[in-house]
């Protein structure tokens, strides 16, 4: 096996090792271009993992569906009706809607986005409050830091409980006060804090400040009624959104008697659009960056063919001699395609190891994402892997030009006399 | 071993063509130290290309130890010089990054020697030449005479059937030159078919036979009382 002939190694190092300086400034090349590629590819993978991280904790796949006005006449009525959606709607989808993984229902005090005094000892904070379901967790986590969230006994014996938002906390209470525990009053009814979240990286739609109470409770408490807010739904992985967005709609309509054309009656918020337009604009992103790179590749092996040509005109003498001594036009053409392999390779490893190292120091620097979408940059194995294989076969290919100039060399012109 | 029939070569120039070698007819039987002389532009370096299978003929009939010459692919020239041929060059042409010992090694590489074996013959080579002491050291670090005695060991090292030596006194100058002769005549003693391609007559006598070239044919060919470089050393 001719790859584990040591004297066909030791004959291609002693080459290389011949002229280091050159060696190392062919290798430069590949060196950079190396660095490029990883630099490029660890950057726009880490910046995929820091949307990722923003929209961690989000179900991606999910939409919120509320009720507006209508902006059509239809069966008698005017345009311009306000729609109410019903507690028991959500029940109604679940039933004729399978795709629903997780549907929570929510009512909010006053309009939305509006703001309720939350009174705690002579201390006020306008807050938006909501009623909720312990699912709405499932689809937009929210990072508690102390306490618990809601849950199913909360909403079954309609407890006065409530968690709240660091910065309602930060309104209503000292630095360091303890806050568990302790009672708070909207409108008059008082809740006590279970749980308390902070704010994180990704997005979050209700906002900090804010104070979350059992739907149950909010019915009893504030007269609510079976009225219903809006809803957050999570589909089924595999399912698109739009499909069950629009079923959901078209069921609607039916039940509160709107045109079917009425696009206005029903506000929605696809909220997997968001992820596929980021997804696709990072996948871009790499796919742009790979390109960039491989083309820095090519002009980094291109370079290596350079100064192999270059070798191989320098050693016509030596190519001539070990042809006389019997050197087939087979040997001569491997040994030099070889070491364009290994020029490429060796020097694509040292780019490799540097390009690391920058990432890590990136990483160290950056990489905790708080500022901006930057997480983790680092490329992937594959990414390698596929970069490496390229980058081999590229000089393959480009070191068959030195090559083939090599068996041009006739050893009778290789040995003339000058 | 050799046998030349009616051998034709000529050059392209341009438009012109230059006849150089105008049928040869030449044979070398086993054992013989033969020296091929004439002026630059008699045809005997041409001569010696064909014969070592760096070059090919237009037409005529080569023989090498009964085995004909002829319609050589690259692939198969170099598998017929490695087994057939072992060259002397004037300027040596050792490579210059490999030792002495790797030098005359490098035929039996291409011949797929082992290793061991190769290290072995090397070594074995270079104390025949008399440099075994050197085998370790680099070209740059050896005289003229003893590049070419390395470059002898080189071409010996292979057990070729001819040693074809192309002006291998050329770069060296009289002293040297008889020792390396006397080298040559040693290994000629032992058996060995040599051609030397020389224009010094005083080398041409130290052979056996002498075969002048003029003008792209054969102008002499006589067996010459050999001289012995021994007496000059």
């Amino acid at each position: 096996m001719w790859l584990f002939d040591r004297d066909m190694w030791s004959e291609i190092f002693h080459t290389l090792g011949q002229n280091m300086f050159r060696t190392f400034l062919t290798m430069l090349g590949v060196i950079f271009a190396m660095i490029i590629l990883v630099l490029l590819l660890g950057s726009t993978n880490g910046m995929s993992n820091g949307f990722d991280k923003i929209f961690a904790g989000t179900a991606s796949n999910s939409l919120f569906v509320w009720a507006q006005a209508t902006s059509e006449p239809y069966k008698g009525f005017e345009r311009g009706r306000r729609i109410q959606f019903k507690i028991e709607d959500a029940d109604i989808l679940k039933k004729n809607i399978p795709e629903i993984e997780v549907l929570a229902p929510r009512i909010e005090l006053g309009s939305h986005r509006g703001v309720v005094s939350v009174y705690r000892k002579g201390r006020t904070s306008g807050s938006a409050v909501y009623g909720d379901f312990p699912q709405i967790d499932e689809i937009t986590k929210k990072k508690l830091v102390e306490g618990r969230f809601l849950n199913k006994s909360d909403i079954d014996e309609a407890k006065k409980v409530c968690v709240i938002g660091e910065e309602t906390y930060e309104l209503l209470f000292d630095k360091g006060e303890q806050a568990i525990g302790t009672e708070l009053r909207i409108n008059g009814v008082f809740f006590t804090i279970v749980g308390m979240y902070k704010p994180n990286d990704n997005i979050n739609i209700d906002g900090e400040n804010a104070v979350f109470i059992p739907f149950t409770t909010f019915q009893k408490a504030f007269g609510s009624g079976n009225r219903m807010g809006w809803m957050a739904i999570a589909v089924d992985a595999n399912t698109k959104v739009s499909f069950v967005e629009s079923q959901i709609k078209t069921l609607l309509k039916n039940k509160y008697d709107i045109a079917p054309t009425d696009e206005r009656a029903i506000g929605s918020f696809d909220f997997s659009e968001i992820f596929s337009n980021i997804s696709a604009f990072t996948t871009v992103l790499k796919g742009f960056s790979f390109f960039v790179g491989l083309f820095t590749l090519l002009a980094g092996v291109i370079a290596i063919s350079n100064i192999l040509l270059i070798t191989v005109k320098e050693r016509t003498k030596e190519i001539g001699v070990r042809r006389a001594m019997g050197a087939t036009p087979k040997i001569v053409k491997r040994q030099i395609v070889l070491e364009a392999i290994v020029l490429t390779a060796f020097a694509g490893l040292i780019g490799f190891a540097i390009s690391i190292g920058i990432l890590s120091g990136l990483n160290a620097a950056f990489g905790s994402g708080e500022d901006f979408p930057f997480v983790n940059p680092m490329i992937t194995i594959p990414q390698f892997t596929i970069s490496f294989v390229l980058m081999v076969g590229l000089s393959v290919l480009i070191g068959l030009i030195p090559a083939n100039r090599a068996l041009k060399i006739r050893p009778i012109e290789a040995l003339r006399e000058e | 071993m050799i046998e030349i029939k009616d051998l034709h070569k000529s050059y392209r120039m341009g438009s012109n063509s230059l006849h150089v070698l105008k049928g040869i007819n030449f044979s070398v039987e086993d054992g013989e130290l033969v020296a091929i002389m004439g002026s630059s532009g008699s045809g005997k370096s041409t001569l010696l290309n064909i014969l070592g299978m760096l070059d090919g003929a237009d037409s005529g009939e080569y023989n090498l130890d009964g085995v004909p010459i002829k319609d050589l692919n690259e692939t198969k020239a170099a598998q017929y010089r490695n087994k057939f041929l072992g060259f002397i060059f004037q300027s040596f042409n050792l490579i210059n990054y490999k030792t002495a010992a790797e030098n005359v090694a490098l035929p039996l590489y291409y011949q797929k020697v082992g290793r061991k074996e190769r290290q072995d013959k090397s070594i074995a080579y270079l104390e025949k030449v008399g440099l075994k002491n050197w085998a370790h050291h680099l070209p740059s670090e050896l005289s003229g005479g003893q590049k070419q005695r390395v470059a002898i060991a080189r071409a010996l090292a292979a057990e070729p059937k001819v040693l074809l030596a192309d002006e291998p006194t050329g770069a060296l100058d009289s002293k040297t030159s008889y020792e390396v002769m006397d080298l040559i005549q040693k290994i000629n003693d032992e058996g060995n078919t040599i051609l030397v391609v020389t224009h010094e007559p005083d080398i041409a006598e130290m052979c056996k036979r002498i075969v002048h070239l003029k003008d792209g044919v054969i102008v002499e060919d006589k067996k010459v009382e050999q001289v012995r470089a021994e007496q000059y050393v």
